[in-house]
């Protein structure tokens, strides 16, 4: 653990490049996370997330380029750094058999901890995360939201100064999720530096310091979260709720005001945004004469779901099916 | 002594929740039983036919002992991504799956020794070169538990390493010396048991048990380490190149 004292990056990635077959699955990325950083990787289904984690932890092997996790050359030896990193994959791959208890102990052992200091810290972690009731019961009768926050807990027994979250929140009801993120929070509080994938763009906006977004292989863009949001500096929303024909008022909208984008969020709703100021009462009187009843209408801050759509092309809706089709399949 | 630890750990985890199990230990009993009276009952030689019969029926429960355990210590554990834990531990690959297989190994070897107390009760096991066994046990226990774990890592499915190792096991009870000599086999058929670790594990325990050896008990063994350290080798590559990818 030494080692991280004396290095400014955590993580280095030079022109990484990992082909299946035909496919190339990660395209030459360069990438770098500053020690003590939450680094947030995102980008759609297939993009190659998992497959540049599975390169940074050593499940899988470059075709190309150089990995260097806290200064060790990790790119042909990837067990080199093993020790100093914590891994919490997409799906929560403990030992069924085992309790809550005898996992993290297990855990432990495998980073050679001696076994009353694994114990101790097993205990730990088990009241920290409010599993303390669940000491005893098997981890295959856990509920799904347990399961995540075990799974985490396994992944930092052996006080990894670099953590590797995968989809840390995804399949889990709101109030485990909520809970997890504090979690994140307080490690990196501690100093831990974290790298972390996630379908949930409002997940990274609250907790990366920077974003890289991927898709098809590609990075299209690294920045802080300041950086990117700028991107929406001057730019108006507003979202009005209307009766019915949302797609007809719309459409009447683009016609009337040619300056303003419009666009219908569902039947009843439609989203205007603009550079100028928005005049709301213009539109809701022009509205109004087409026979709508406007419920309401509220003015929508840009977030960094506007941004991740803006540089991708990747609508957000296209995310949250994604999202969807995960839970799903979790809850299958 | 870090690497060490998680050795233990990882031993002590499949003995305790894999190879001590209810189901295991009564397959570890009752296998060996069942085949001695199964040899037993066939050769109507009575009780003088005991030590002929002894050195297959140990090497038959050292083969299935072991082979049998790695689809579940392997393959049902990399099946439901435990075993991406093993791997992403900070251990040498050859120390961890030294780790994985030294359960079976233990379990295989102790199974051989089943039908040898049940053949104490009736005949005089005096003449048993005690020094020759025990070393051929432990390297067939050692090769055939590399045999099912290469078995075991060729594989995705459970079902596929337990179908698959029939494939092999149970030939090589006929191929291998074990109940009818190799030089009794026919012609065509000999080949295929000098390419069986089974058939040099067996011409060891014939001659520690009964001194019919046909090969020098040296021969036997140095083939049998060779045949352990293959077996390790190419699994390990395996691993390496279906698991890391």
């Amino acid at each position: 653990m030494e080692r991280m004292e004396t290095v400014a990056k955590a993580i280095e990635v030079h022109h990484l490049t990992k082909r299946y077959g035909d496919f190339t699955a990660v395209d030459g990325i360069n990438f770098d996370v500053a020690k003590g950083e939450i680094f947030g990787f995102l980008g759609p289904n297939g993009a190659g997330k998992t497959t540049t984690i599975n390169m940074l932890i050593g499940l899988a092997r470059p075709d190309s380029g150089t990995i260097r996790i806290a200064g060790i050359d990790c790119s042909s030896n990837p067990k080199a750094a093993q020790h100093l990193m914590g891994i919490v994959p997409d799906e929560s791959n403990l030992y069924p058999e085992l309790t809550g208890f005898e996992n993290l102990c297990f855990c432990g052992a495998l980073y050679g901890m001696a076994k009353q200091y694994r114990e101790t810290r097993a205990r730990l972690f088990l009241d920290q995360f409010g599993l303390s009731d669940a000491v005893e019961r098997k981890f295959g009768g856990y509920s799904r939201g347990m399961k995540r926050k075990l799974t985490i807990a396994a992944g930092i027994i052996h006080e990894p100064p670099i953590l590797f979250l995968d989809e840390p929140t995804t399949g889990i009801d709101v109030a485990a999720a909520r809970q997890i993120r504090q979690i994140i929070a307080n490690l990196n509080a501690g100093g831990v530096t974290i790298f972390m994938t996630t379908h949930y763009i409002e997940e990274a906006e609250r907790l990366c310091q920077r974003i890289a977004f991927i898709v098809e292989g590609r990075i299209v863009r690294i920045d802080t979260i300041d950086d990117l949001m700028k991107q929406t500096e001057g730019r108006h929303t507003v979202e009005f709720a209307v009766s019915v024909g949302a797609a007809n008022l719309c459409a009447a909208l683009a016609v009337a005001f040619p300056s303003l984008q419009c666009q219908t969020v569902s039947d009843a709703a439609i989203r205007i945004t603009s550079t100028e100021p928005v005049r709301i009462g213009l539109l809701l009187r022009f509205m109004e004469e087409r026979g709508a009843e406007v419920s309401e209408a509220k003015k929508i801050r840009p977030s960094l779901e506007d941004v991740f759509v803006r540089i991708t092309g990747i609508e957000a809706a296209e995310m949250k099916r994604e999202r969807e089709k995960i839970q799903k399949g979790a809850g299958a | 002594m870090k690497t060490w630890i998680a050795f233990w750990n990882i031993l002590a985890k499949d003995m305790r929740f894999y190879y001590l199990k209810p189901p295991n230990i009564s397959w570890g009993l009752i296998f060996p039983l069942a085949w001695t009276a199964m040899f037993f009952i066939r050769s109507g030689a009575g009780l003088e036919s005991v030590p002929a019969l002894l050195p297959g029926v140990m090497a038959v429960s050292v083969l299935f002992g072991t082979t049998s355990m790695l689809a579940v210590t392997v393959t049902f554990e990399k099946k439901g991504r435990s075993f991406e834990r093993l791997l992403l531990a900070p251990i040498p690959l050859e120390f961890l799956m030294l780790a994985k297989t030294t359960g079976a190994i233990l379990c295989g070897a102790a199974n051989a020794f089943v039908p040898v107390v049940i053949a104490a009760f009736f005949t005089d096991l005096a003449g048993v070169n005690w020094a020759r066994l025990i070393p051929t046990v432990a390297l067939i226990a050692i090769s055939s538990t590399f045999l099912g774990l290469l078995i075991a890592v060729s594989v995705s499915e459970v079902f596929e390493a337990q179908t698959f190792s029939n494939f092999f096991r149970f030939p090589m009870i006929f191929l291998c010396g074990l109940f009818i000599p190799v030089n009794q086999l026919p012609l065509w058929l000999r080949p295929l048991s000098y390419i069986l670790p089974l058939t040099y594990g067996a011409d060891a325990l014939h001659g520690a048990i009964q001194t019919r050896n046909a090969l020098p008990f040296a021969v036997d063994m140095g083939i049998l380490a060779f045949f352990c350290m293959g077996l390790f080798a190419l699994s390990l590559h395996k691993i390496r190149r279906n698991w890391i990818q």
